[in-house]
């Protein structure tokens, strides 16, 4: 079941569409604030609320980069892999990211702290390249200054 | 010179607020169309003006508002989206607009619904811009307690609800019938056309999507004029422009400047020309969707009708500069990447065209090509073209392995022939 803040947020979003199915995106990143990703059990609940299958919501989530179908850690961390980032350094800052933190692309450290993702160009290019930390934009990050940034999340 | 779409915003990067927006002449469009004007003939203005969308495709904003039917018989509700998904690489101009002036954006929506009778207009924003969400959140709310939306606006008897719906990140919610079925909560795959979107559009509904910056800049059209806002522009095609360079440059960064400089001054003049130690090799005008120009083309105007004469596209007017220090292949590859991973798979020519391209591509940059494969490209691309693929995505995806093909052919060439990307050691 959603819990009672899901369904007043929810509530909330619902009064903008004439059809409850038209708020699913907003449900599915509402569930996520609260459980971290979308496990079959989020969908199922959401899918209650809405009035829909969970194949129909699985079907929608997959397409997104921003909705999580697997377990992330605490802080999600998306390098943007898009064409001037890469021209900018992407490949240099992208490795020193995964050394420090002994992942690949895809992957959550053991201590559950960090999952790293790529993601497309952020429209921040003119300070490429860059990465965000959950909702917070970084630009101009290089391969020293990305070690200030991983401390301020814990 | 005039900036009308940058002019207002602070220096110290804090959005301009209700009052600043104000004192500044903001939300007098609103008094001036509702009190005065019937929304046929905002619409005319507007069409007077020559301004063409801004969010690539440079379609004549007026003419396509025409196109919804209007008075007491059209259906209802009718809707106004604004196009905030702006998730084209290299392209980072309507962030800008939020997030430092987002009442101009707000004043816009609300004119382009009065002009075609909409009362519902959503604003569908990329779900990565996180500090854009937040100011225009509290623009929208503001802009509501001051009575430019809701009930009766202005005491005029104009009714309009706006929403601010975000999005979870997919490059092809951009795509105009795309987005409607996403604002659905369908899956986002693009419609059939025709019907197009003014006709039949959100919930089967009339519908018009415009892009961020094409509605910013509706309130200083009905403001000051059509005849002034030609006035602004170098070309036929009315207005300012935000120009934009990322890459190499000395200063990348976005500029409001006439529609209608050449491409040369905007890499010399803000951008401040190359780093020191890269040379120019070529360039995207518009994001990554359009076709290379190299620097015989450096004096080419940077307006619609004149990239389209040397076989490129203006886009979103954000040039992605190719330095001597990059590979050119490696590029093309990236940007090919891009597209194969972002075709919604509706169509066999896009989704499976593309990831074999990116295939040929990786090949070659790695040094496994051969020189067929060249060859192979060309044949394949031509599979892209519009008509055969249920939106532009393919096209856009296209211009640039056809183009980086007629221009950086020997280096392309020299992987094959040396079995190896000349650019690393
Ligand atoms: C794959 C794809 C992505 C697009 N992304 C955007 C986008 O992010 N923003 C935008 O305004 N237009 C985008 N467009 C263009 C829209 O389909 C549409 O033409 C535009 O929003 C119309 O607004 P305008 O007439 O004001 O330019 C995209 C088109 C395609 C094919
Ligand atoms: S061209 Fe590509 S992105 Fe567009 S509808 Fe077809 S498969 Fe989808
Ligand atoms: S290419 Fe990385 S932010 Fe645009």
């Amino acid at each position: 079941m959603l819990s009672a803040e899901e369904k007043a947020e929810l509530d909330r979003e619902l009064q903008q569409y004439p059809a409850r199915q038209s708020a699913c995106i907003d449900a599915m990143k509402i569930v996520q604030r609260h459980r971290r990703w979308l496990s079959d059990e989020a969908l199922r609940d959401i899918g209650e609320y809405l009035g829909m299958s969970v194949a129909d919501l699985d079907g929608v989530a997959t397409f997104y980069n921003l909705l999580f179908r697997k377990p992330v850690g605490r802080h999600v961390v998306m390098i943007c892999d898009s064409v001037t980032c890469w021209i900018m350094g992407y490949e240099k800052l992208r490795d020193t990211l995964m050394n420090r933190l002994g992942v690949s692309l895809g992957e959550t450290t053991s201590d559950d702290r960090f999952t790293v993702l790529p993601i497309v160009c952020l429209g921040n290019c003119d300070k490429a390249p860059t990465l965000m930390v959950d909702r917070d934009t970084y630009g101009n990050v290089s391969p020293e200054t990305v070690e200030e940034i991983l401390a301020r999340y814990k | 010179m005039e900036k009308p779409l940058t002019g207002r915003m602070r220096s110290d990067g804090e959005p301009v607020d209700l009052q600043e927006y104000e004192r500044a002449g903001g939300y007098q469009a609103i008094q001036k169309a509702l009190g005065r004007m019937t929304p046929k003939q905002v619409q005319e203005e507007v069409q007077r003006s020559n301004l063409r969308g801004r969010g690539g495709a440079g379609f004549g904003t007026g003419l396509k508002w025409s196109f919804v039917p209007i008075g007491p018989d059209a259906p209802r509700p009718k809707y106004v989206v604004c196009n905030a998904d702006e998730m084209e690489p290299g392209t980072f101009k309507d962030r800008l607009l939020m997030e430092r002036d987002p009442h101009q954006l707000i004043e816009g929506i609300i004119l382009t619904s009065y002009a075609v009778e909409a009362e519902v207009a959503y604003l569908f924003l990329r779900g990565e811009y996180t500090l854009a969400e937040d100011t225009l959140a509290r623009a929208i709310s503001d802009a509501y307690r001051a009575g430019y939306w809701g009930r009766n606006i202005a005491g005029t008897g104009y009714n309009l609800d706006l929403y601010l719906h975000t999005s979870a990140g997919r490059y092809i919610c951009g795509e105009e019938t795309a987005l409607l079925n996403a604002l659905e909560g369908k899956r986002a795959n693009p419609r059939a056309k025709p019907p197009f979107p003014p006709v039949v559009g959100l919930w089967g509904k009339p519908t018009v999507i415009n892009n961020v910056e094409t509605l910013c800049n509706v309130p200083h059209i009905i403001r000051n004029g059509a005849d002034w806002f030609r006035a602004l522009s170098r070309s036929p095609d009315g207005g300012t422009k935000l120009f934009g360079a990322s890459g190499r440059v000395k200063r990348p960064g976005i500029w409001e400047l006439p529609m209608g400089v050449t491409i040369r001054e905007v890499i010399e003049e803000p951008a401040g020309g190359m780093q020191d130690g890269y040379a120019l090799r070529g360039l995207q005008p518009g994001g990554a969707s359009t076709d290379f120009l190299t620097t015989e083309h450096l004096d080419v105007a940077l307006d619609f009708n004149s990239i389209a004469k040397v076989g490129s596209r203006l886009g979103t007017g954000t040039m992605i500069i190719l330095d001597d220090r990059t590979c050119p292949v490696g590029m093309t590859l990236n940007l090919t990447h891009f597209f194969a991973q972002e075709s919604c798979g509706w169509c066999t020519p896009c989704w499976a065209g593309l990831s074999w391209c990116e295939q040929i591509l990786a090949a070659i940059e790695k040094g496994n090509g051969r020189s067929e494969d060249l060859g192979h490209l060309e044949f394949q691309t031509r599979f892209f073209g519009l008509g055969n693929t249920f939106c532009a995505l393919a096209p856009g995806a296209a211009e640039p392995i056809q183009s980086a093909l007629k221009y950086f052919r020997q280096d392309f060439q020299k992987h094959i022939d040396e079995k190896r990307c000349p650019w690393k050691g």
